[in-house]
């Protein structure tokens, strides 16, 4: 087979529709990351255009421009659209598009969920929007602090938006950091070991665990605050046992880490360009790998630095003080490490290097006045004034927006297989670097000067109407330089001039794919052998082209690669992805429509958007599969290899893995809640308590148990050639006794509405209780499919995923169980 | 650098909300701090543009990795850091344990109770008396303010004083004040709290002694 007939051959499996309909139906990486990216930057517009209107309401005193109602929806939304609508999506489109490329294979491990996840985000970000442009957006800043938030001092629909719309949005991004593990550990070409994986991959890898672990407890306090909000559950209210620091500690608790979920991806973008502007390699891989390893443990020990003015004793003040500033530790050893990479090479001043020089000052600094920060006593004046407003400005865009520009045109050639015409951008980014750090150094000096955050505007007499005029007017030359990037990029994709292939000398595996990638990216996958498989190996893109890799035959109309050993990168098993379908936007839009009957209090509608949710995942895990064993099949390069539906450790076992850390994150928080309402919140102890009943106990915990041990012997059984079914009816018998004690003793709370302490556990016995009710979806799944002829002792890999989570079920409903009758029994 | 020589640099016409013109003990060791502060941010952000520059000039010998990773991640990376934090860390504990409202004898207790869009004020030693938007306290003696609010979370902030402390319904956090000389100190609420927010202002009285006695008798409002 010739490269040409090859091409056209995997062309035809891997295409998406033509023209737009491909849009809403491409479960393609390649084109959802160019449609994320995309979004992304349609938010950043709108973020920064409201960032126009702040400065230009704040260029004079006594400005009557914008009054303090659209003011506060103002400064609200940016902040949001910035954070959850911009700089997060930003690092998905990005790594959706990347990785598969860099790391030698052809898609992510859920190609679907690519897709679900992105018409999520479009969905909610479509909701904010909507409250933006009628006047009805959030306006309790991007932090939310209840009770202003809550349902006494903000009746309206404003904040429900926020609530909804995010945590809509969130669910795209723990899709995104479920499939990017996953992928990144189990998807790589041949060969490629952990120690020989991109660095980009590492920061992605780091970053998504940091998504799983750092958004639950933001989710969790959303909900709580919505249900406050909607049904009178008193989480937040102090007269009623609740507290309005336990929003504060949920919100910081995803809040702090968040700032590194956004600044390591752009880290990792830095070591991959940087070195290559250099021409050289990275200097102190594995030093690099475990600073940011570190970074994501400190970062999840800081959260109480924003809240150095809450009251938190001197203990703890001086705790939180320490962790801030070792956090600077990492940080410092990376940065270090990039300049010693400048000095090992010798560095060329390309574009992507521009922005990068931008990144070392802006962000620099930023670190110097985050450890300013850090320290208590100084926080204690600079909290909640521009200071602090300059600060993470210096922080975001230096550490983010500068870094992404530098990515943006380092990998533009790739994407459109062109070169730059104009040289605008070299103007573009004088603008924006002039024009932000006269924007932010100026904020900084009013801060200090006194000047709150989020005041609509200032008397004449302040005195601080020179300095905030000099930041506005430079807010005006940084939006100009970043609309010239945007017409820059723009003329770069319409003007045809072509370009070649690796135009940077690059050593990573992106560019070893034509330009612009094909939908399958490679004809067939490499054998990794070092860290720079390019370096050394220029004739390597002929030969995939060529077909000599693995997988290198088309057949059957499949779309295939392969899996590796987590650790050695051996190849482990072939993966057939599903092809092009409508059903992620469907399922996408069916969740927005249980979000929307929330928003809108439509409750009777509630019910329906959720048995479509189920219906509609039952069809999606149903098109999986075989009915008839396949066997092991040839992998190319005399590598044999089963399907992975026939292993154990499919990739939906791991991918439930990574959904139940996220998952036991927010069982956590909700416990962590339970505890520190107990303790600190000063309307303590309840009116009542739950009357602990052995019997309760005991049926709930056993029958959880059971299932798990039921689940057990079904595997045990299939192995054996034996049916599993028997099994998994005593399973699926057992985990709905479960669901049912859990709703007796929702039951039997005292009533909700009067306590925090029966709110809360309202909330941990219908968690149980959902998660039971969808543990037992998953065992009647498996009867069906075992009945169909699904399942065989080789065709086996759906029984430990359903065991997974048979087994969270148990664990959170004995925990649960201890949690509520507890205190009955002490008390 | 020296608070006092400095701070003319940047005050200006602009002196009764800053940080950088103290007039209180507790207000004045912040400001010294952020000048110290300031100073060494300023002397790394040189050192290490200058080292990045540098990089575009100097061509360095050829060495191996091994040789660079101990000058630039464990000398610099870890072995600079970590000096420069651990100081800083020292020092801003030691700064922060002189602001803990700690027992005195000369002692003066007030209480602030916020709501939207107001500051009332009670006195341990004047008992029933409140006042609104006006806290009075003696001059060159220790006030411990007890801060709550009865609504949503707000904060008290007199910046020529000392640095903010919230208040958050349903508990109180005792914040140490003091002014150096007698006079009229602006306050601020600095938690976004509304859309009154910017006109939730206050102000501290801070008299000498007999028009203390004198507030305390009832003489003076
Ligand atoms: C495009 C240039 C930008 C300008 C001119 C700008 C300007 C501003 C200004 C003036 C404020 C303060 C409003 C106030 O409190 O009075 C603000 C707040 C904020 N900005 Fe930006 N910003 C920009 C980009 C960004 C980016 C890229 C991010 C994040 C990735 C970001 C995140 C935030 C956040 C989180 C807040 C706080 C909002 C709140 O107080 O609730 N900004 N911005
Ligand atoms: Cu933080
Ligand atoms: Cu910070």
């Amino acid at each position: 087979m010739t490269a040409l007939r090859r091409h056209r051959k995997l062309s035809a499996i891997w295409a998406s529709e033509p023209g737009w309909k491909g849009w809403t139906s491409s479960v393609n990486h390649t084109d959802l990351g160019r449609m994320f990216l995309v979004t992304a930057f349609f938010f950043f517009l709108v973020g920064g255009l409201l960032a126009m209107l702040i400065r230009a309401q704040l260029a004079t005193p006594d400005s009557a421009f914008v009054d303090a109602g659209a003011f506060s929806q103002f400064f609200t939304m940016h902040g949001t659209i910035m954070m959850f609508l911009f700089a997060i999506p930003t690092f998905e489109g990005l790594a959706i598009y990347l990785l598969p490329k860099m790391l030698g294979t052809r898609d992510l491990a859920f190609p679907r969920l690519t897709a679900y996840g992105y018409w999520c985000y479009v969905f909610g970000g479509l909701m904010l929007l909507v409250a933006l442009v009628f006047g009805i957006a959030p306006n309790g800043g991007w932090f939310m602090y209840p009770p202003l938030t809550g349902p006494l001092y903000s009746p309206g629909i404003n904040t429900d938006f926020w609530l909804i719309g995010i945590t809509f949005v969130e669910i795209s991004a723990i899709c995104a950091a479920v499939e990017f593990t996953v992928s990144i550990l189990k998807y790589r070409a041949p060969g490629m070991s952990l120690d020989k994986m991109p660095i980009f991959a590492w920061y992605a890898l780091v970053t998504s665990l940091m998504i799983l672990t750092g958004f639950p407890p933001l989710i969790l306090g959303s909900i709580l605050l919505e249900v406050e909000r909607a049904f009178g559950l008193p989480f937040f209210q102090a007269d009623l046992g609740g507290d309005s620091l336990l929003w504060q500690h949920l919100f910081w608790l995803f809040g702090h880490p968040e700032v590194y979920i956004i600044f390591l991806p752009a880290a990792g973008v830095i070591s991959t360009i940087l070195p290559v502007m250099a021409r050289t390699t990275l200097l102190g891989y594995g030093w690099i790998v475990a600073s940011a390893v570190a970074l994501a443990f400190l970062s999840f020990g800081l959260w109480v630095h924003h809240m150095f003015t809450t009251g938190i004793p001197q203990m703890g003040l001086a705790f939180f003080s320490a962790a801030s500033t070792l956090v600077a530790v990492p940080t410092g050893v990376q940065v270090f490490a990039w300049i010693g990479t400048l000095w090992k090479g010798r560095p060329e001043l390309h574009l992507p290097m521009l922005h990068i020089l931008g990144f070392f000052v802006t962000f620099v600094i930023g670190g110097l006045t985050g450890v300013m920060v850090a320290v208590v006593p100084f926080d204690w004046q600079a909290h909640d004034t521009a200071f602090i407003t300059a600060h993470l400005h210096y922080v975001l865009f230096g550490g983010f927006v500068f870094p992404i520009l530098a990515g943006i045109y380092y990998w533009l050639p790739l994407v459109t297989g062109r070169r730059r015409f104009f040289r605008l951008g070299e103007m573009a980014f004088a603008l924006i670097f002039l024009g932000f750090h006269g924007t932010f150094l100026a904020m900084h000096w009013v801060g200090l000067l006194g000047q709150r955050r989020r005041i609509e505007t200032y008397d004449a007499d302040t005195g601080w109407g020179a300095i905030n005029f000099v930041s506005s007017l430079s807010s005006f030359v940084m939006a100009i330089g970043l609309a010239m990037v945007l017409i820059d990029v723009a003329i770069h994709a319409l003007i045809a001039v072509r370009g070649r292939r690796n135009p940077w000398g690059a050593g990573s595996l992106e560019w070893a794919s034509m330009s612009p990638p094909p939908a399958y990216n490679f004809a067939s996958l490499p054998e990794v052998t070092s860290r720079e498989p390019l370096h050394g190996d220029p004739g390597l893109p002929n030969r995939l082209a060529r077909g000599e890799g693995y997988l290198g035959t088309p057949r059957d109309g499949r779309r295939e690669t392969m899996t590796v050993d987590i650790a050695s990168g051996r190849p482990e098993g072939i993966v057939i992805y599903p092809g092009n379908t409508r059903l992620p936007i469907m399922m996408a839009a069916v969740t927005g429509l249980f979000f929307l009957s929330i928003l809108l209090k439509l409750f009777w509608l509630t019910p329906f958007a959720l048995a479509g949710i189920a219906a509609l995942a039952l069809v999606w895990v149903w098109q999986l599969g075989d009915r008839a064993d396949q066997g092991l099949q040839d992998a190319g390069r005399g590598a044999v290899l089963p399907l992975v539906g026939e292993t154990d450790r499919a990739p939906g076992w791991w991918g439930s893995v990574f959904l139940l850390v996220a998952n036991a994150t927010f069982f956590g928080s909700l416990l962590f809640g339970y505890a520190f309402l107990w303790t600190v919140a000063p309307g303590w102890p309840p009116p009542e308590w739950l009357p602990p009943s052995m019997a309760e106990l005991g049926i709930g915990a056993g029958s959880a148990i059971g299932a798990a041990l039921a689940m057990r012997l079904a595997i045990l059984r299939n192995r054996r050639s034996e049916t599993p079914v028997p099994f998994l009816a005593l399973a699926l018998a057992a985990t709905l006794a479960t669901a049912l004690t859990f709703g007796m003793l929702i039951l039997r709370l005292p009533p909700p509405d009067g306590h925090a302490y029966a709110a809360t556990l309202l909330i941990l016995g219908a968690y149980v209780m959902l998660h039971a009710l969808l543990a037992g979806l998953m065992q009647a799944f498996l009867i069906v499919r075992a009945r169909r002829g699904f399942i065989s002792p080789r065709r086996r890999a759906e029984l430990p995923i359903v065991l997974l989570w048979s087994d969270y079920v148990a664990a959170v409903a004995a925990l649960s169980l201890l949690a509520a009758h507890l205190p009955g029994f002490l008390v | 650098m020296a608070a006092g020589s400095t701070s003319i640099l940047l005050i200006g016409c602009s002196g009764d909300l800053s940080i950088v013109d103290p007039a209180g003990p507790a207000a004045r060791s912040i400001a010294t701090l952020w000048w110290v502060m300031l100073a060494g941010a300023v002397a790394i952000l040189v050192m290490v543009t200058g080292l990045v520059v540098a990089a575009f000039r100097v061509r360095q010998p050829v060495a191996g990795d091994a040789r660079r990773e101990k000058i630039w991640i464990i000398g610099l990376g870890l072995g600079f850091s970590m000096t420069v934090l651990a100081a800083l860390l020292a020092y801003g504990l030691a700064a922060g344990e002189r602001l803990m409202p700690r027992a005195a004898p000369d002692v003066v207790r007030v209480a602030a109770e916020a709501r939207q869009w107001e500051w009332r004020f009670t006195y341990d030693d004047r008992p029933g008396h409140v006042t609104a938007n006006l806290l009075h306290i003696p001059a060159g003696r220790p006030v411990d303010v007890a801060i709550t609010s009865v609504d949503v979370v707000h904060s008290f902030w007199v910046p020529r004083l000392a640095g903010k402390l919230d208040a958050i319904p349903g508990h109180v956090n005792v914040l140490r004040i003091e002014a150096d000389l007698p006079g009229t100190y602006r306050g601020l609420t600095a938690e976004y709290n509304g859309e009154g927010y910017r006109g939730h202002v206050f102000a501290v009285q801070a008299h000498d002694a007999e028009g203390w006695a004198a507030f305390l008798e009832g003489s003076t409002p």
